[in-house]
């Protein structure tokens, strides 16, 4: 159906079929920093992001995409972090944030993915 | 008489090896120079810096004074052996000269000189010559002995630890131990033969003659000797011993004006060949407390010589600089550290197009730049205004919503992507038009004074404070608070400041004496320099460093750093302050209320403004 004659048009679908989501990203960052897996996703971290002040970046986003197998957003997101620590600070549950962004990015390059 | 006899041949061998490597070695680094560093080099060459280098030589690598000063005992040893070895090979050829008339001698003539010249006669003063050799003999062969002692225990040189050899250091160790007392043995055999030995090499003869065969033994004893010389000779490039030569190059270099920098060069490489493995900053690394071992420089360096340096080597320290305060050849171990770590690092392929184009161009005399950290310990940000609104100057607050200052960036190797972020802060700097950039986090101020291009003065508050009240602008009224003050290690160790918070300190109040301060303090365990180390470990860290800063029972434990703060306060019992708050206190002004009482996280800062409201 045409959304011009309508004015309103079909939601892409968004749905995640988890069995079929790439999750091998999820599997190298668990490995290299096994801290992750603590995360609870409180969002601490992106309230006080330095990046986050200025664009969307979102620590607790970037974990979810990377949970879902989402490597295009995550890959777009990840690269405005400036590494200031700021978060690693703010994060109740002692998740070594910092390394995680950098096994994020190591990841992306261990599977080819890091290209957009 | 005899010159020349075939034992002399491994010697012979062993040093034309080494004379040819170390000028091939000395070429190359030379030659991978860049183009600016040549220019320093030639110009160097020609001045009076040569002799200053020259002399600073002799003091370092001859008589060891650093070493000396970081144990006496442990400078004793290394002075023995080399000043002692050294005068021995000069007093050797000034006799050997005044023997044969000649003014040149084959190399192996004055160190054999015992074998070949047995008639006394023939040298004039000989008495005073072999008896001072001897001497020098003794003095040597004293500095094995407790190099010996050392291997066995480390405690009495005040070590904990020392280095852990690998095969080539073996070799080269036992061949350079073995030499003194094999010339000890030779020139002692002869002398009981020909009676032509000092002090201790005579009386040694006659002791040996008293059971052993000395005339048949003293021929193989002076091959040894001369094996021996020459298996060290070989060795020398292969072990740590390489550290001779390359330390003098160095020290030349160094006078020159020629420095490391974060990108590995010719200089770097110099750097880490200058590495004697001596083992002094082993003991200085805090990351032994969290289970690291053989991390240091001593074995980063060696595995950079063996080509066998891993990233996770190269990761494993706090770039805390404890280590490059300590060590005796002053090597900037950070940088080097830095430097490898780029070739580990994977790029970011950072994207920092969002940063704002335009920057408000607000004229102001002081531009402050509280930085990540202090936004995140908003208790300093307040305490800063407070003391500036106090002291009336005319600033302007340029990183409200600002952005990284790109140490952190560069700590993990990535300059190119913190060159993006430096480039926006410059501009933001520049419109400005400030004459004065204040900061309060000591990591941008490391960044801000190695990193950016600015022709403006930069300052930590602490310095700025500082002068403040030397100006008169700004009275302390004299308390009696204890404190207990926390060198920050980008502060302290890394910019050179120790004076100025101490200096404020003392006015505001008492300040405690540490064993553990200015060069010596500690990390706080928080450091950005470390990406891996896990929260337990730096847990341990810090608990430590906080026992030891707070037996004193000091009213408030005090530091200059947003991040030290921030990580003390969640071990330490007694309040955490920034010296900025500590002098906002005590001129009654600004926020009392320390980063501790409230809700530390960023949500927590909104919480109480509006409290503080109402
Ligand atoms: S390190 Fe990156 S994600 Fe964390 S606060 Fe800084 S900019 Fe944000
Ligand atoms: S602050 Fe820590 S626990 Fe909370 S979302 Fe971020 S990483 Fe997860
Ligand atoms: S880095 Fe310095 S202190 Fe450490 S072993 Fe080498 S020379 Fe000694
Ligand atoms: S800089 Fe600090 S953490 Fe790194 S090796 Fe030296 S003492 Fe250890």
């Amino acid at each position: 159906m045409k959304k011009d004659k309508w004015g309103y048009g079909i939601h892409p679908d968004r749905q995640i079929d988890l069995d079929n989501a790439n999750l091998s990203l999820l599997e190298l960052v668990r490995q290299s920093e096994p801290s992750y897996n603590l995360c609870i996703a409180c969002g601490s971290c992106a309230a006080t992001c330095t990046a986050g002040n200025l664009t969307t970046i979102s620590l607790r986003r970037i974990n979810i995409y990377l949970q879902r197998g989402m490597i295009k957003e995550l890959r777009e997101e990840i690269r405005r972090c400036m590494l200031c620590g700021k978060c690693y600070l703010a994060c109740p549950r002692g998740v070594n944030t910092r390394h995680v962004i950098i096994a994020i990015h190591e990841a992306l390059k261990a599977t080819g993915y890091e290209e957009l | 008489m005899r010159n020349y006899d075939p034992f002399v041949l491994p010697f012979m061998l062993g040093f034309l090896f080494l004379v040819v490597l170390i000028i091939y070695k000395f070429a190359q680094w030379l030659i991978r120079l860049n183009m600016r560093e040549k220019v320093l080099f030639r110009h160097g060459m020609l001045s009076r810096k040569f002799l200053h280098a020259g002399n600073e030589v002799f003091m370092e690598s001859l008589i060891h004074r650093k070493m000396f000063k970081a144990n006496p005992l442990l400078g004793y040893m290394h002075m023995s052996l080399a000043f002692g070895w050294f005068l021995l090979i000069v007093l050797g050829n000034v006799e050997s000269r005044l023997h044969t008339g000649a003014h040149l001698n084959m190399p192996y003539f004055p160190i054999f000189l015992k074998f070949f010249v047995t008639e006394k006669e023939t040298i004039p003063f000989y008495g005073g010559f072999t008896n001072l050799m001897d001497f020098l003999l003794l003095m040597v062969l004293s500095g094995v002995f407790l190099a010996l002692i050392k291997r066995m225990t480390s405690r009495i040189f005040g070590m904990r630890r020392t280095t852990n050899l690998k095969v080539g250091d073996k070799i080269a160790l036992i061949t350079l131990w073995l030499i003194f007392p094999l010339r000890l043995f030779a020139e002692s055999l002869t002398a009981a033969q020909h009676h032509n030995g000092g002090f201790m090499t005579e009386n040694v003869g006659q002791f040996l003659a008293a059971f052993l065969p000395t005339d048949q033994l003293s021929y193989p004893a002076w091959w040894l000797y001369s094996i021996s010389l020459g298996a060290f000779f070989v060795a020398v490039p292969f072990s740590r011993y390489m550290h001779i030569p390359a330390e003098i190059l160095l020290i030349y270099l160094r006078h020159f004006g020629i420095h490391s920098t974060k990108v590995y060069s010719s200089f770097s490489e110099l750097e880490v060949y200058s590495c004697s493995r001596c083992g002094v900053c082993i003991d200085k690394c805090q990351l032994h407390t969290a289970d690291i071992h053989f991390n240091t420089p001593t074995y980063f360096f060696r595995a950079i010589r063996e080509r066998s340096l891993s990233g996770d080597l190269t990761d494993a320290c706090l770039l805390c600089d404890r280590c490059t305060a300590a060590c005796p050849v002053e090597i900037n171990t950070t940088a080097i550290r830095i430097a490898k770590r780029a070739t580990f690092s994977t790029s970011f392929k950072s994207d920092f197009s969002y940063l704002p184009a335009n920057h408000t161009r607000r004229k102001a005399d002081v531009a402050y730049f509280a930085g990540c950290m202090t936004h995140l310990t908003p208790a300093i940000r307040k305490a800063m205004i407070a003391i500036l609104e106090h002291a009336k100057v005319k600033y302007h607050f340029i990183d409200e919503q600002g952005i990284c200052c790109g140490r952190p960036l560069m700590m993990t190797g990535r300059l190119e992507e913190a060159q993006q972020l430096v480039r926006k802060n410059e501009a933001l700097i520049k419109g400005s038009g400030a004459r004065i950039l204040l900061l309060s986090c000591p990591i941008c101020l490391k960044a801000f004074r190695e990193d950016y291009h600015l022709d403006i003065r930069i300052m930590h508050h602490s310095e700025y404070i500082c002068e403040l009240m030397d100006r008169q602008i700004l009275q302390i009224p004299a308390g009696t608070q204890l404190f207990s003050f926390h060198d920050p290690c980008e502060l302290g160790r890394g910019s050179g400041i120790f004076d100025q918070p101490r200096k404020i300190l003392s006015e505001a109040g008492k300040l405690v004496k540490s064993k553990f301060e200015k060069e010596n303090s500690f990390c706080c365990g928080g450091s950005l320099g470390h990406t891996s180390l896990s929260q337990a470990q730096r847990n341990i860290i810090t608990q430590e460093v906080v026992n030891e800063l707070t037996k004193n029972n000091p009213d408030s434990l005090v530091t200059a750093c947003p991040l030290c703060k921030k990580t003390f306060t969640r071990w330490s019992e007694v309040p955490v302050k920034d010296i900025a708050e500590i002098v906002a206190e005590v001129i009654s002004l600004g926020s009392t209320q320390s980063d501790r009482e409230q809700n530390t996280n960023s949500l927590g800062i909104k919480v109480h403004e509006k409290q503080k409201r109402k």
